[in-house]
């Protein structure tokens, strides 16, 4: 084996996130070390593994069979892994191996065999399997259409599971309880998946993960096993999941462990597997459990499990692969034992899910069966209740713990919330203590494992005791039970009335603080030398020396979520990593499992903790580092950045204080006008009267705001007076002590990336980016094309200006992101963010210039000024949405970011590269036939050409009433579709469900459909954007993208892009 | 009165807060790293006369459940130590909590934060006696268990046959865990189980084969059982032997045995199949090893961490014993083939 081609999993997705990028880096690294030549196939440029140091070769091109096909014929490698990119890498393996492709170029699957990977992801072939060797499987039947599987249904009785086959994250999975429940699950699932499971229903049975490992010597263990808190029924990635399990007994635990073992050797697995089980906690009998599912690849849950034990699964999983046994690698956590054994904890790991539902208009609140999370996060602790409040806080949501969120108003809407599953039931659960209701009832209605609502209620008791007695100082004893239990310093200061900072140098006082302690996967049985540590107060002594001096802590980002995700662990993994050669101890804080800056190799020293100012503070006087970098890790650490430095921590590049003048919107806003330099006109308001009345006076469209923001939260632009209104009784819901914002609007405008480094206030490089979409669409929702093609010579040499003016007038040290908007050739500056941001990965793989490390030498005084070329290739990264997975949302791009994921592709001209990003985010044309519906005058003339094109590309059109007549009169023919509110059938939604279309054109009236939001009524652009998704059909809905499309059809067809690899690039 | 607390020989204390039986104790202090399965330690014979660290922080989840789960008929071990103890336990089959139990069976258990601390300190020091002392009108001497003869008090006083199986296997019960019996019992043998101290060669008429039991302390102190198991390796009996077992027939072929630093007490303990590329993960309780193999002998299970020896095999003879428990309870099941392999041998 020498050389060997690994497939990634793409642009992040509902149910497919930052994991991927944690084992495939692992993998590329455990090759490497086998001197294996490594090619990797994946279009996520934020990622890590796609960065220099790692894979030998790079192609950022879709992971679709004929891509990686072409890459096989290009590349010839000796072996494929699939097992480290998620479905998306499985799919496309077993689609190469199904047709016959990897035989063709003597190509070998390593790891586990592919008729196992086969075998498990057909649920009906699998089930047949289970039965072969007595495994438990609950009843259940494989159908193919509705009839069928109401049939079944009635078979086993209602309420059934409705289960689709090979789709990631359980999409399209759900309960019914009668037939239309049941026919609608069923229908939407058919349109993605052949196969529909039904099956029996584990109403409130425990769920249960183990994480396997396997070599070809046969030797198998478990590396950790997981309880769902939440019961069957919810998705394991949206359950609060605890490690190791909390209520098994030893036969229990074992039964299970021997089934999965049983299971993973009758596979022939090779590498990782993970095996999900249902427990009867009434069993008649011993015991009663069912089989529910198996991954035989690396997973969400054997990322949570590799982080939650120390163990490198994915590493371990590569090496097995190759053939290795277990016996013969080494531990690279404890480095004094080996990877043949199983871990043991001496602490409780807590998962939560991280949802950002109220992200996207429309969505539909409720959990279950298939994932709706964007991200997660995970705390360690000695005890449930200070890894479940740790968990709570790290989430960032605004909450200290779970007893934090007052969102219910009567005990009727609690128990509601605790029936009805939603991001919200663990508050809910809280607050139902509150009202006194029983563990019993809870359990009840919840299902959820009575072991857990005790310590729940245990926290709320605590907090009611303290309540009842506001006493301060607290006894010294119970101040240290509330630590204990996981109370934040915040917390305990509102419920005594008292600051942060005032519990805090009251309980350091007494000396309670808290020990740090390292995860060694053997529960201190051997001294290891691991660097992985994490907070508790359950300790009196620390297991590790404090760093010292040399130290330096690096701020992670904290779970991902819409607007946060891994192109913030990028940045953060490499500025710790050049810190190494300033000779500096790198330490990293974070607390997201998906990432590969917790990985055990990253930084000197890992801290899986939580990114709050409390936590910060007791590492900074724990460790005694130089500094701490606030800069790398995106909007969490830089929240708190103003804390940190006013508690005295030095911060490590640009001063706080001018960070401070580019944050506050009127000193910074004060700095533009004094040098001169142009903004849309913008106030804050208090009051709906005087926001109106600037309204007025600057002219609709405006743009209304919140005063912080993250990734646009509540950002909405406003026609009217009528939409203004509106906006602003929701923005005062929204946040009461901050002002409303309110700027001016300019539309058609060009919007801008600017990022760089400077140093001492000395620009010392830059890339300049151009979206494709006007000004209006969310930087992370657009288009991004490097080099910036649509900025002229003299725009871009004001904008290269104002940077230098800039950097210079806030003493910039670090990085920087200056959004720029330009309308007949005026520059304007929308904002100016002093840290590294969401596109710093992707300037610097489409440059080769390493940002991350360039900022690093900034702080040191070491970055060299680079001039960067003007390159001769285009890169263009394009969105990825999860909209699919969304019940309700409304897919359309706005003001507030809804992507969850980006993919970047190189090409020749900016529609190749554009094409091959497209692709990389699913679109693919099965026929050429599209539905074009266009809002606005401009936007039809603007768009007249482009059909006109599409029409002599021999595509059939379809339009709705107005467009078709418009084109009609340019003399472009089109099939004329009604709208749903015509009341014709068929209409446009049934055109695209009965798949007549493969491409749908929606594009709105620049105004676009407020009426909906404010009505809460269904618009046909609605019902046809959703018809689109949840019909896998792809969608545009903005012009220019639009345009660019077509331009990119028309000019290639997919033999036509080029497969050519990163380095050939560049 | 003072706080409950944990002292150690050389000085070193510990604040707790008890939660068992308000008595004091004395005895050796050992750690456990396993994660599950408290009610099967505690009643394991193998810890007669030592005072018990779990590692795992939170104990007491499920409770209690009926003797059909614990390995011997009562708690074993001298006293508890665990971080946090769950009086709120959530499982069907709980008959009580685990404090009433301790309660019940007269075994002191503290609840002392940095278990993790202790635990080092056994790792770095070595094992020692401990006391644990919960009010000052009633401290305890040091007492070194290990002067004892521990299997004297936990074996069996009387001969006991059950099953009905065609082959005939004679176990000495230096203080089993049940599972071995039950595992025996399950593949359809006649089990006669006699004490430590009973003369099988003169007592019994035939057998098929002798198996040698777990059981604590140190395995010098059972000269009798070594003699018995002398005269069985003479008489070319099949003999199986398992943790104490394994000791004594080390000792029995003319091997030796010492004592290690702090034991092996878990249920992730790795150990490879001399000879294979095959490694289990077995389950372990033990502070004395098998230093010296004895002639005729070789190596058969070494631990794959630290690589002392983990079971020895005679070349030609079906002698073989291992160190760790194949029975599990707690801990994996992956060795019980070694109850198939030990019955085809006879």
């Amino acid at each position: 084996m020498k050389k060997v081609l690994i497939l990634g999993s793409g642009a992040l997705k509902i149910g497919e996130a930052g994991e991927f990028d944690y084992s495939g880096s692992q993998a590329i690294k455990a090759l490497k070390e086998e001197k294996i030549f490594t090619i990797l196939v994946n279009p996520n440029i934020a990622t890590v593994q796609t960065s220099a140091d790692l894979a030998d070769k790079v192609y950022f091109l879709p992971v679709t069979p004929y891509f990686v096909e072409q890459i096989i014929k290009k590349e010839a490698p000796d072996g494929i892994f699939l097992s480290f990119g998620g479905q998306t890498a499985l799919n496309c393996g077993v689609a190469l191996y199904k047709s016959g492709v990897l035989k063709k170029y003597g190509v070998s699957i390593l790891g586990s065999p592919i008729s196992a990977i086969i075998l498990s992801e057909d649920r009906a072939k699998f089930a047949t399997h289970l039965k072969k060797i007595n495994q438990p499987i609950p009843p259940n039947y494989p159908v193919v259409s509705v009839k069928e599987a109401l049939k079944k249904a009635k078979l086993i009785g209602y309420p059934v599971m409705s289960r689709a086959a090979y789709t990631l994250g359980g999409l399209h999975s759900g309960i019914a309880h009668n037939d239309i429940e049941l026919k609608k699950l069923v229908d939407s699932a058919l349109v993605f998946a052949p196969q529909v499971l039904i099956e029996k229903y584990l109403y409130h049975y425990k769920e249960l993960e183990y994480e396997i490992v396997r070599d070809k010597y046969d030797n198998c263990l478990v590396v950790c096993n997981m309880e769902n808190m939440d019961p069957m029924g919810i998705h394991t990635g949206e359950s609060i999941v605890v490690a190791p399990s909390q209520t098994l007994t030893n036969f229990e635990f074992h039964t299970l462990r021997n089934a999965s073992i049983e299971i993973v050797r009758s596979l022939g697995i090779v590498g990782e597997c993970n095996v999900q089980f249902a427990l009867n906690p009434n069993p008649n009998g011993e015991i009663e459990y069912y089989v529910i599912e198996l991954n035989a690849r690396l997973s969400r849950s054997s990322a949570l499990a590799s982080k939650a034990t120390g163990y490198p699964l994915a590493y371990v999983a590569a090496k097995l692969a190759l053939g290795k046994g277990l016996t013969e690698i080494k531990n690279q956590v404890t480095k004094v034992t080996q990877s043949c054994f199983e871990p043991a904890l001496d602490y409780i790991v807590t998962k939560i899910p991280r949802w950002d539902l109220e992200k996207f208009k429309g969505a539909v609140e409720e959990i279950g069966s298939s994932m709706k999370s964007v991200g997660e996060v995970m705390s360690i602790g000695r005890s449930f209740e200070e890894s479940l409040q740790k968990a709570v806080r790290m989430l960032d949501i605004g909450v200290e713990g779970p007893t934090d969120n007052h969102l219910f108003s009567s005990k009727e809407e609690v128990l509601q919330f605790i029936k009805k599953p939603t991001p919200r039931r663990i508050f809910a659960l809280a607050a139902a203590f509150r009202y006194d209701i029983r563990v019993e009832e809870l359990y009840k209605i919840s299902g959820i494992d009575p072991w857990f609502l005790h310590r729940i209620k245990y926290i709320v008791d605590l907090e009611r005791s303290v309540v009842k007695d506001p006493d301060f100082p607290i006894q010294k004893n119970l101040l240290l039970i509330l630590k204990q239990a996981g109370f934040s310093d915040k917390k305990i200061g509102s419920l005594t009335k008292h600051t942060e900072l005032q519990v805090r140098s009251m309980r350091k006082k007494f000396g309670i603080t808290p020990s740090v302690f390292q995860i060694d996967t053997l529960a201190g049985e051997v001294p290891a030398a691991t660097n992985y540590l994490y907070l508790t107060y359950h300790g009196s002594h620390h297991d590790v020396l404090p760093a010292g001096k040399k130290g330096i802590i690096v701020l992670g980002s904290g779970p991902y979520r819409i607007g946060s995700s891994v192109e913030f662990d990028w940045s953060c993994v490499y500025t710790a990593r050049h810190l190494k050669k300033y000779g500096k101890t790198s330490i990293v804080l974070n607390c997201n499992p998906e990432t590969v800056s917790t990985d055990y190799d990253m930084s000197d020293r890992l801290y899986f903790d939580e990114i709050t100012f409390e936590r910060v503070a007791d590492i900074y006087e724990f460790e005694h580092p130089s500094h701490v970098i606030v800069s790398v890790g995106g909007q969490t650490p830089n929240n708190i950045a103003k804390y940190i430095h006013a508690y005295g921590i030095p911060i490590l590049g640009t001063k706080p204080k001018d960070i401070d003048r580019a944050e506050d919107r009127k000193k910074f806003s004060a700095l533009l006008d004094r040098l001169g330099i142009k903004q849309p006109r913008w106030d804050s308001f208090t009051d709906d009267k005087s926001a109106l009345a600037f309204a007025t006076a600057v002219e609709y469209p405006v743009l209304i705001r919140p005063s912080y923001v993250l990734s646009g939260a509540a950002m909405n632009i406003c026609y009217n007076e009528y939409e203004l209104k509106f906006y602003l009784k929701k923005a005062v819901d929204i946040s009461r002590e901050n002002p409303v914002i309110i700027s001016k609007f300019i539309t058609n405008a060009r919007e801008i990336e600017f990022d760089g480094v400077a140093q001492n206030g000395m620009l010392k490089a830059y890339v300049i980016c151009n979206h494709i979409e006007h000004a209006g669409v969310h930087s992370g929702d657009a288009t991004i094309v490097y080099p910036a093609e649509r900025v002229r010579y003299f725009s871009g040499k004001k904008m290269i200006e104002i940077a230098g003016e800039l950097s210079s007038a806030l003493a910039i040290s670090g990085p920087l992101n200056i959004q720029f908007m330009v309308k007949d050739n005026n520059v304007y500056v929308i904002e100016l963010n002093l840290r590294s941001s969401r596109t710093f990965p992707f300037i610097s793989k489409v440059t080769g210039i390493n940002f991350a490390e360039l900022a690093v030498d900034a702080f040191f005084c070491k970055a060299k000024t680079i001039d960067i070329p003007y390159p001769d290739y285009v890169a263009v990264k394009s969105p990825q949405f999860s909209f699919a997975r969304l019940e309700g949302a409304d897919p359309v791009l706005r003001v507030e970011m809804s992507s969850t994921g980006e993919a970047a592709c190189f090409g020749n001209t900016a529609e190749e590269a554009y094409l091959k990003a497209l692709m990389s985010t699913g679109f693919f044309l099965q026929k050429k036939a599209a539905l074009i519906t266009i809002g606005g005058t401009e936007n039809k003339i603007r768009f007249a050409e482009p059909v006109w094109r599409l029409k002599n590309l021999g595509f059939t059109l379809y339009a709705t009433h107005n467009t078709h007549a418009f084109l009609k009169s340019k003399g472009i023919n089109t099939k004329l579709v009604s709208k749903v509110y015509e009341m014709k059938r068929p209409n446009v939604v049934d055109l695209i469900e009965g798949k007549k279309v493969s491409l749908v054109f929606n594009i709105n009236k620049p105004e676009g459909e407020p009426e909906q939001l404010i009505k809460k009524e269904k618009t046909d652009g609605f019902m046809i954007r959703r018809a689109a998704i949840d019909n896998n059909i792809a969608l545009l809905t903005d012009l220019n993208a639009s345009r660019l499309l077509v331009n990119a059809l028309d000019k290639y067809k997919v033999e036509d892009l080029e497969i050519k690899s990163w380095d050939e690039y560049i | 009165m003072i706080n409950p607390i944990l002292e150690f020989q050389n000085g070193i204390i510990f604040k707790g807060k008890s939660f068992g039986y308000e008595g004091f104790t004395s005895g050796e202090i050992a750690f456990a790293t396993g994660m599950t399965g408290y009610p099967e330690s505690l009643t394991d014979p193998s810890y007669k006369g030592q005072i018990l660290v779990l590692t795992y922080p939170i104990i007491g989840n499920y409770g209690v459940q009926d003797l059909s789960s614990w390995e011997s008929s009562h708690i074993q071990i001298s006293g508890l130590i665990v971080s946090i103890y769950n009086e709120t336990p959530s499982h069907h089959k709980s008959i009580y909590l685990l404090a009433e139990w301790l309660e019940r069976e007269k075994i002191p258990a503290l609840e002392i934060s940095d278990t993790r601390l202790i635990t080092q300190t056994i790792r770095d020091k070595g094992s020692s006696l401990v006391r644990i002392i919960i009010n000052d009108n009633n401290i305890p001497r040091f007492h070194d268990p290990n002067e004892d003869n521990l299997v004297a008090l936990v074996s069996s006083k009387k001969v006991l046959t059950e099953g009905q199986g065609k082959k005939h296997i004679v176990l000495i019960d230096c203080g089993i865990k049940e599972n071995i019996r039950r595992e025996f019992l399950k593949r359809d043998v006649k089990l006669t189980t006699v004490p430590w101290d009973f003369d099988i060669f003169s007592e019994m008429k035939s057998f098929d084969g002798l198996f040698i039991s777990n059981g604590p302390g140190d395995p010098k102190i059972v000269s009798q059982t070594i003699e018995t198991v002398k005269k069985a390796l003479q008489k070319k009996v099949p003999t199986f032997g398992i943790c104490l077992g394994n000791q004594i027939l080390a000792l029995a072929a003319g091997g030796d045995t010492y004592k290690l630093k702090f034991g092996h007490r878990g249920q992730n303990q790795p150990c490879y199949e001399v000879g294979t590329r095959r490694c289990y993960i077995t389950t372990q309780n033990h502070g004395f090893a098998v230093g010296r193999i004895p002639k005729g002998f070789s190596p058969w299970f070494i631990n794959a961490n630290d690589g002392t020896n983990e079971g020895i095999k005679h070349d030609s003879l079906p002698f073989f014993s291992v160190q760790f428990h194949p029975e599990a309870c707690p801990g994996p099941m992956d060795t019980l083939w070694l109850f198939d392999y030990f019955l085809k041998a006879l």
